[in-house]
């Protein structure tokens, strides 16, 4: 069976930022079968969905989810204390492809952040680019530095880092590096794409839908991708969320 | 044991639990937490003549207790369907149900036709669907088109026959009588609820077709009534859904009336649903001395 759901005790779950919060769950075995850009899909008490959330970490037996909340299911998650068994179906879709001899330059946007960390994680000395609205949003700066990564930091109105866009800061940098992992908003996934495509590098970006089971049965998280010249609906969940951006149809 | 086979038209189930078609897509991927032996049956994702890419997304809103879907009916096709799917449902040695929609009378037909020819073990008709432009639920509102619409697919279905009826209507009872009378060998009910959830801060409908099909356990007491009512109506099996989450809603489900449980919504949070209710009507029936559970189908006691 390639799917299984765990109970993972809670060792922490805290306030990192404002409305963002980092649940820390025990995995159980020290080597968690999960690759960066993959996602888990965590039961909420009195909901009738899972709520999706890309893995932010995954190492030494610890499943990190670094959240925002948005809603009443996340605020559910932002209330389960220490000690809980959260019920999580992990690991699930499809993550970034990563390659030790590579040069990455690995984008995040706002709550779209914590799985470059993961991924930063699996690299050799990228370069994470992070954008934020403003300094109270900002995380995980010194947990890229950690991770080995050069952390740049850019916010929207220059209240913490430089001011601007993070495209701004790939465009400086695009010619040191081999490829471009991306996940933030769409609009943001978009100008990525466009700075890859016109300076020809492979850019891979991680996709966000309303979603429900997860694992590909339902058909909900859709997203328009062209294959072989044709337009296609595929989805989140089971054939990403991760895509190659070339391949993606914005506004589809 | 409790003996928790059931029979609906002539066709063996070895549990009442069937997932619902939507939910489940061809089983695949829930195959990948359990046996799909473990149900009694799978109503599979709907099909229509040709491929379907569905409605743009947002497909999906949660409600309080239930979902809204819109996903239009994305599918890969009848034809797709029969090369690559079925003969791999086939062995998995559980009853697979194919469930149909289209634009047209002739569409449906043509289905029925195609898919009498292979191995599949029911068709489920969707007359139903509130998602779809054409087609769909148009077919499913009066009992003239209901009962039209059967008895065109009965002349080419040599398969057992399943009505899915929308509750979108004002007189469930006389729905299903049509089908009856049009030669339906079961009805299943109820499809979703058409229902709308709006965002108030951007004033734009979550879903992108703006109204979607409400399921989840916000429905269940609904699909009761409408079960009920058409028992009482029709002498043909009925296999019930709409929002069925736990053990006691199957027993209730089927004391209400129905002969087997299509099981859907609740599959997204716990995908182990169908096999943990399966349990639960066993030690239900065990604790109350009921030999088998068709004993229970029906056995309301109004007041």
């Amino acid at each position: 069976m390639k799917y299984d759901i765990r109970q993972l005790r809670l060792l922490s779950n805290e306030a990192i930022a404002k409305g963002i919060y980092d649940m820390r769950l025990a995995y159980g075995e020290n080597e968690i079968p999960v690759q960066c850009g993959q996602f888990a899909h965590v039961y909420v008490p009195g909901k009738s969905l899972r709520r999706p959330i890309s893995v932010c970490d995954a190492r030494d037996g610890v499943l990190r989810l670094v959240y925002q909340v948005k809603g009443e299911g996340t605020k559910i998650m932002s209330q389960m204390k220490q000690g809980e068994q959260v019920d999580v179906l992990v690991p699930l879709g499809n993550g970034f492809c990563v390659d030790k001899e590579k040069k990455y330059a690995l984008i995040g946007g706002g709550i779209g952040v914590p799985p470059m960390l993961y991924t930063a994680a699996q690299c050799k000395e990228p370069l994470a680019i992070t954008g934020f609205r403003s300094r109270e949003l900002v995380i995980l700066q010194e947990d890229f530095a950690q991770a080995g990564a050069e952390a740049v930091l850019v916010t929207d109105d220059g209240s913490a880092g430089k001011k601007g866009f993070v495209t701004d800061v790939l465009r400086e940098r695009i010619a040191e590096v081999d490829e471009v992992c991306a996940c933030g908003p769409t609009s943001m996934l978009e100008a990525v794409a466009r700075v890859c495509a016109e300076f020809g590098k492979p850019c891979q970006i991680s996709l966000e839908e309303r979603m429900a089971c997860g694992i590909g049965a339902c058909l909900v998280c859709a997203v328009k991708v062209r294959k072989n010249g044709e337009e296609i609906m595929q989805h989140v969940c089971k054939n990403g969320p991760v895509f190659n951006a070339e391949e993606v149809v914005f506004h589809g | 044991m409790a003996d928790l086979s059931v029979k609906v038209a002539g066709v063996s189930f070895a549990n009442p639990l069937i997932a619902a078609s939507g939910t489940f897509g061809f089983g695949r991927e829930y195959g990948e937490f359990y046996p799909l032996s473990k149900l009694g049956g799978i109503s599979c994702k709907g099909i229509t003549l040709k491929r379907r890419d569905g409605n743009p997304p947002p497909r999906i809103a949660e409600t309080p207790s239930g979902i809204l879907n819109a996903v239009g009916l994305q599918n890969p096709g009848v034809d797709v369907f029969i090369r690559e799917d079925l003969p791999w449902l086939k062995q998995q040695n559980t009853v697979v149900i194919a469930n149909i929609a289209g634009n047209t009378v002739e569409d449906y037909c043509a289905m029925a036709e195609k898919l009498s020819e292979t191995d599949v073990d029911m068709i489920e008709l969707n007359i139903s669907c509130p998602n779809v432009k054409s087609g769909g639920v148009q077919f499913g509102t009066s009992c003239e088109s209901v009962g039209q619409i059967t008895k065109e697919v009965r002349a080419h279905c040599r398969k057992p026959l399943i009505v899915k009826l929308s509750p979108n209507v004002t007189d469930i009872a006389s729905i299903a009588q049509a089908a009856e009378a049009g030669g339906a060998d079961a009805i299943s009910m109820i499809n979703t609820l058409t229902g709308m959830k709006i965002d108030i801060r951007t004033r734009r409908p979550i879903i992108r077709n703006n109204t979607g099909g409400l399921s989840g356990a916000a429905v269940f007491p609904v699909a009761v009534r409408m079960v009920w009512q058409v028992s009482n109506a029709v002498s043909i099996p009925i296999i019930g859904m709409g929002g069925i989450t736990t053990w006691e809603d199957a027993v209730e489900m089927m004391i209400a009336g129905a002969t087997a449980l299509q099981i859907g919504t609740v599959l997204f949070s716990d995908p182990y649903a169908p096999v943990k209710i399966a349990e639960g009507i066993n030690q239900f029936l065990n604790d109350n001395h009921i030999a088998s559970v068709t004993e229970l189908t029906g056995t309301v006691i109004p007041w």
